[in-house]
């Protein structure tokens, strides 16, 4: 048989794909949805406290974040998932019973907010210390100087790191096949594997691959379009109360060492 | 504009880790006065300007408002009642130039929205802006930016005004507004501290002119006295330097 067409029916099955599609749209996105953003969510709160206790004078603080960070990124994602997926399994039976969802999402929240916390941390760190000194002298806390003029200006210069972050998240959100899904449970690589491994044709994981692009490319494009509007300024101003500048990014008691 | 208050330092030191910045600095301040401190880079001008408003905390000695010592006041609190302008400006870029004003309004002085959005107007007109409101920062000259700045100072009516070089950072032909600005300021009671290189304004507008040199004051007193008859032989070699 001709070698290249041999190629094109493993992975260009017109029909092993629409056999998958229906399964992909009805089950894998919405899963892989739910997985990714929700890690995503909360991956991000923990990475702003990971990144204050990074940054404070306290090192009681700082120590901990250090570790945790060098822990949690060192660790291969596959690892971190199988050690909290399974090593918690016990105790999450008792909370959540069987369902494997919200250690995946744990470990794959503790997975993000190391890489997150980090890249907080420096965007947080190139904001101008004179800026906080201008906050400070105006009469604002050091909580409240963090929160409505640090924090969203070292935000915005992290944004497409930051959303490098979720692109990975979204990607190793696949992972948590490791922890043993119920059918109604599979995300989309999970999916795409199976009709693979039934049909012995590819085309379906190939379909899943699809999926996967088209929900980090456009990711990619939107934040630049945002990033490109936040350093140019929008094109047209509504008036002063809808201006959502100080985003009121929930700044936890982590806080440490009240400057002066 | 809220009352003014008389401002003395007393004794004031300050150490960044080795190195003593401030060496017991005394310096008075009459109610409405206008004080300007002079003195070579270094000298520690800036320094004792923090320390009015506890950006920086003394070592030791006093800072007193009104005869009555800030030391123990909460920090946050004793800097709503001080303005400060700097020589980089600071406003924050994030914001437009309204917003830069009505932030502190609403979160601080805790006025509606409306009523922070008139008072920053209000405050923006005065330093001639009123038309940038709905600009960033980036967009304004150094000079506007600058005149914004005063204007987010002022907007929270406070007894004091601290400026820390303000026109250092500007283009000389931004300068002179500027000056004009602070000028007024001056004359309508401010209390106020101003750290300048503007020799020519320091002999015009302030009542007591400073000389910094090295940590302390060396020699405080009228304009005339200090750029006419200065006893200090350190001072009479600035003043050969830059005049």
């Amino acid at each position: 048989m001709d070698p290249l067409r041999t190629l094109w029916e493993t992975f260009f099955d017109w029909e092993s794909m629409r056999e998958a599609l229906p399964e992909m749209l009805t089950v894998g996105l919405p899963n892989t949805l739910i997985l990714a953003v929700t890690a995503a969510l909360l991956g991000s709160a923990l990475g702003i406290v990971l990144a204050v206790a990074g940054i404070s004078r306290t090192r009681w603080l700082r120590w901990p974040a250090r570790i945790y960070t060098d822990v949690f990124r060192g660790l291969p994602a596959a690892a971190t998932i199988l050690l909290i997926g399974v090593g918690l399994a016990p105790l999450g039976m008792q909370v959540w019973g069987p369902n494997p969802y919200p250690l995946g999402i744990l470990a794959l929240s503790l997975i993000a907010s190391a890489y997150i916390g980090e890249i907080f941390r420096s965007g947080i760190q190139s904001v101008e210390a004179t800026q906080l000194e201008a906050a400070r002298a105006l009469g604002f806390s050091w909580g409240e100087a963090m929160r409505m003029v640090i924090i969203p200006q070292g935000i915005r210069r992290i944004l497409p790191a930051w959303v490098n972050q979720l692109i990975a998240l979204i990607k190793d959100s696949s992972l948590v096949y490791f922890l043993g899904l119920l059918a109604s449970q599979r995300e989309l690589f999970r999916i795409g594997q199976d009709y693979a491994a039934n049909t012995g044709n590819q085309s379906a994981l190939l379909l899943a691959g699809l999926f996967y692009l088209a929900l980090t490319v456009p990711l990619t494009h939107v934040v630049n379009w945002i990033d490109g509007r936040l350093r140019h300024g929008r094109p047209a101003t509504g008036p002063a109360g809808d201006d959502p500048d100080d985003l009121d990014l929930a700044l936890p008691g982590a806080a440490g060492g009240n400057q002066r | 504009m809220s009352r003014s208050v008389s401002l003395s330092l007393r004794d004031v030191h300050l150490a960044f880790g080795r190195h003593q910045v401030l060496r017991g600095v005394d310096l008075d301040v009459a109610r409405g006065a206008t004080t300007c401190v002079i003195g070579p880079s270094g000298s520690g001008k800036s320094t004792l300007l923090r320390t009015v408003n506890r950006l920086l905390e003394p070592d030791r000695g006093d800072v007193l408002l009104d005869g009555r010592s800030v030391l123990r006041d909460d920090p946050d609190a004793l800097r709503q009642r001080i303005g400060m302008v700097f020589q980089q400006f600071n406003l924050f870029p994030h914001m437009s130039v309204l917003r830069n004003i009505t932030l502190a309004l609403r979160r601080i002085r805790k006025l509606g929205e409306d009523e922070a959005v008139a008072v920053a107007r209000e405050h923006l007109d005065r330093v001639g802006l009123a038309a940038k409101a709905d600009a960033r920062p980036a967009h304004l000259s150094g000079g506007q930016q600058q005149r914004v700045a005063i204007a987010r100072a002022l907007a929270m009516q406070p007894q004091v005004m601290l400026f820390d070089e303000a026109t250092s950072a500007l283009d000389p032909e931004l300068v002179k507004g500027v000056l004009a600005l602070i000028a007024d300021l001056s004359a309508q009671g401010m209390t106020m501290v101003v750290v300048t290189h503007e020799m020519g304004f320091a002999r015009e507008v302030a009542d007591t002119v400073a000389f910094m040199d090295a940590g302390v004051v060396l020699e405080a007193d009228e304009p005339a006295a200090i750029f006419e008859s200065a006893r200090h032989p350190r001072l009479r070699r600035f003043l050969s330097q830059v005049l």
